[in-house]
């Protein structure tokens, strides 16, 4: 896909995420935006994924840390065919797959379920250690949150997995700088990432997340890295893309009523209108 | 049966033999370490397939969050540790990432309960299987020796879903050395046959209460002793049954009276057969540092210690 193509798409995956959390008055919205257009490059351009064969056995693995941003895992595999857009309102709803938090069981093309924080990271290096086992070709993504990062597991996964010089693995961090109790430097510093995974035996990748000239090279220079894993720092913008949740700690987990959701489905609309003005 | 002249063994040898065995047998088999695999008898398996053994170092949490993701891909990973940080620390990583997911995780939990000895109360976990049971889906069982820990661990192998396994460190009578015996998971097995009570015990507290049950004969009380090595599912059927035929219960276990054998023990019968039951394990304490032996036989876990504790409960 070309950048305009993956700019269109990402655009329809934000459509996605705000559509999927107004219907179920619950959900994160701001975390699920600011990383809508990672979601969408591994999905489209960087995965080697079948829609029609989710559980392919040499198939790329993305694990989501930040279990509770799944609307946008949703709305990215669901626009990427793994199951119908128009099953995104029965997020969160009783009796629907699409549970609160990802679950490996029930959505095809989840392939580990997450939500407790710090977890998703082990088991990415669990697939990864199993791929150099077998060596096999099949690389291992997982998204964590600069929140998520607080938590140790992070740094005992990472551990490992620099020491097991895991050069099939990508740790994503979504860096959009704030957590639930306010900006993340404000309530315990994670800062600075980047040296915290170099320390850690990580080759890291400072990457703008929201350009897809950025991201393509970043993930690029993370296949060609051998002997160790990749850190991508993803500096990117909460809520990217509504106009009244960028940059809002206050849509971490919030939905928006009717009239909230009205303007933020215009918002996109008219990204939409500029794109394609832009490929004419 | 001759408790005192029996052969003792550790049940996490049992561990050890097993693994070794299934390595050779399947290679999806992968152990996974947090430091302890000398003292969790894995050592076996690192030497002789150390491509398939995994040191995560001193981080039980990521181990087991590192073993869902390997199982994910088709591996059978058996993720060793002490009971205290296997199921104690990585309670959550174990419920979230193993027991949601309903993954093929094995979790071979060594030194459990009090037998643990000199370490002290902090190593000595006697809270393992009340944790362990409360999760969906989750197997958990304790085997009575070492003939039993490795036949459960081949069990384990083979049954496709997490399964939790207790092992002990100090050496314990073998007591199902015959040609005979036969292991299947979620079956207990009746190994002395009586009419006055029910003994329903699990662990080294097998051993012991065929010991128990010897005095209590002498007595002139006839004990029916149960083996119990799943604890979940447990063999509801089985303790009915015998319960109809004694009419009173004890549940003996080296473990926390609360959440363990005999409060599963009580839920079965409390809903289709209610009879008294007594349950003998740890009263809701702590530990403390000693020799095995000395612990076992303050905390009236041993033969004697048993068979005292029945005859209060009789009178």
């Amino acid at each position: 896909m070309n950048n305009l193509e993956l700019k269109k798409t990402a655009n329809e995956v934000r459509k996605g995420i705000v559509t999927a959390v107004h219907s179920a008055k619950a959900g994160h919205p701001g975390g699920s935006l600011s990383a809508a257009d990672i979601y969408t490059y591994l999905y489209f351009e960087e995965m080697n994924v079948d829609p029609a064969n989710p559980r392919m056995e040499d198939r790329d693995r993305f694990v989501l840390s930040k279990g509770h941003t799944a609307p946008g895992l949703y709305s990215a595999l669901a626009n990427r065919g793994f199951f119908p857009v128009e099953d995104l309102v029965t997020l969160r709803k009783l009796g629907s797959y699409l549970q609160g938090h990802p679950c490996m069981q029930h959505v095809p093309g989840v392939d580990m379920s997450t939500g407790s924080l710090g977890q998703g990271i082990s088991a990415a290096v669990g697939m990864a250690l199993s791929g150099k086992m077998d060596k096999k070709d099949f690389r291992v993504y997982t998204l964590l949150g600069d929140g998520e990062i607080q938590e140790g597991q992070v740094w005992e996964a990472s551990m490992l997995a620099g020491h097991r010089k895991l050069d099939n693995l990508v740790v994503i961090v979504d860096n959009n700088g704030l957590q639930i109790d306010g900006p993340v430097d404000e309530v315990c510093s994670p800062y600075p990432i980047d040296k915290k995974f170099e320390a850690f035996n990580f080759h890291v990748i400072n990457m703008d997340a929201h350009d897809f000239d950025a991201i393509r090279a970043a993930f690029q220079e993370a296949r060609e890295t051998k002997g160790m894993p990749t850190a991508i720092i993803a500096h990117s913008l909460k809520g990217k893309g509504v106009s009244f949740m960028e940059g809002q700690a206050g849509w971490h987990g919030k939905a928006p009523n009717d009239e909230q959701y009205e303007i933020a489905m215009a918002d996109l609309e008219k990204i939409g209108e500029e794109l394609l003005k832009e490929e004419a | 049966m001759a408790e005192n002249t029996a052969k003792k063994i550790a049940t996490r040898e049992g561990y050890g033999d097993a693994l070794l065995e299934l390595g050779a047998k399947n290679p999806d088999i992968v152990v996974l370490d947090a430091d302890l695999a000398e003292a969790t008898k894995t050592g076996v398996f690192k030497k002789a397939f150390p491509d398939r053994h995994i040191d995560c170092g001193i981080a039980e949490g990521n181990m087991v969050g590192v073993a869902a993701g390997l199982a994910t891909t088709g591996k059978i990973p058996f993720v060793s540790s002490f009971a205290m940080f296997a199921a104690g620390r990585a309670f959550e990583q174990v419920r979230n990432s193993v027991g949601y997911p309903h993954l093929n995780v094995k979790i071979g939990a060594t030194h459990a309960g009090i037998t643990v000895g000199e370490d002290g109360a902090s190593h000595q976990c006697n809270e393992d299987i009340a944790l362990m049971r409360t999760i969906p889906g989750m197997v958990v069982m304790c085997p009575a020796d070492s003939i039993e820990a490795k036949a459960a661990v081949l069990a384990a192998a083979e049954y496709e879903g997490p399964v939790y396994l207790r092992f002990g460190r100090a050496a314990c009578p073998v007591i199902n050395d015959r040609p005979d015996y036969h292991f299947e998971m979620g079956k207990g097995t009746v190994v002395r046959e009586g009419t006055d009570l029910t003994i329903v015990a699990t662990g080294i507290c097998v051993g012991n209460s065929l010991e128990a049950a010897k005095m209590l004969a002498a007595d002139g009380i006839n004990a029916e002793v149960i083996n119990i090595c799943t604890i979940k599912p447990l063999d509801e059927e089985l303790i009915i049954k015998s319960a109809k035929k004694t009419g009173k219960i004890v549940t003996a276990e080296e473990h926390s009276v609360i959440g363990g054998l005999g409060s599963a023990v009580c839920d079965a019968v409390c809903k289709s057969y209610p009879v008294p039951v007594m349950k003998i394990g740890l009263q809701d304490v702590f530990g403390e540092s000693g020799s095995a032996e000395a612990l076992v036989e303050k905390y009236k876990l041993d033969g004697k210690g048993i068979y005292e504790q029945i005859k209060g409960f009789l009178k």
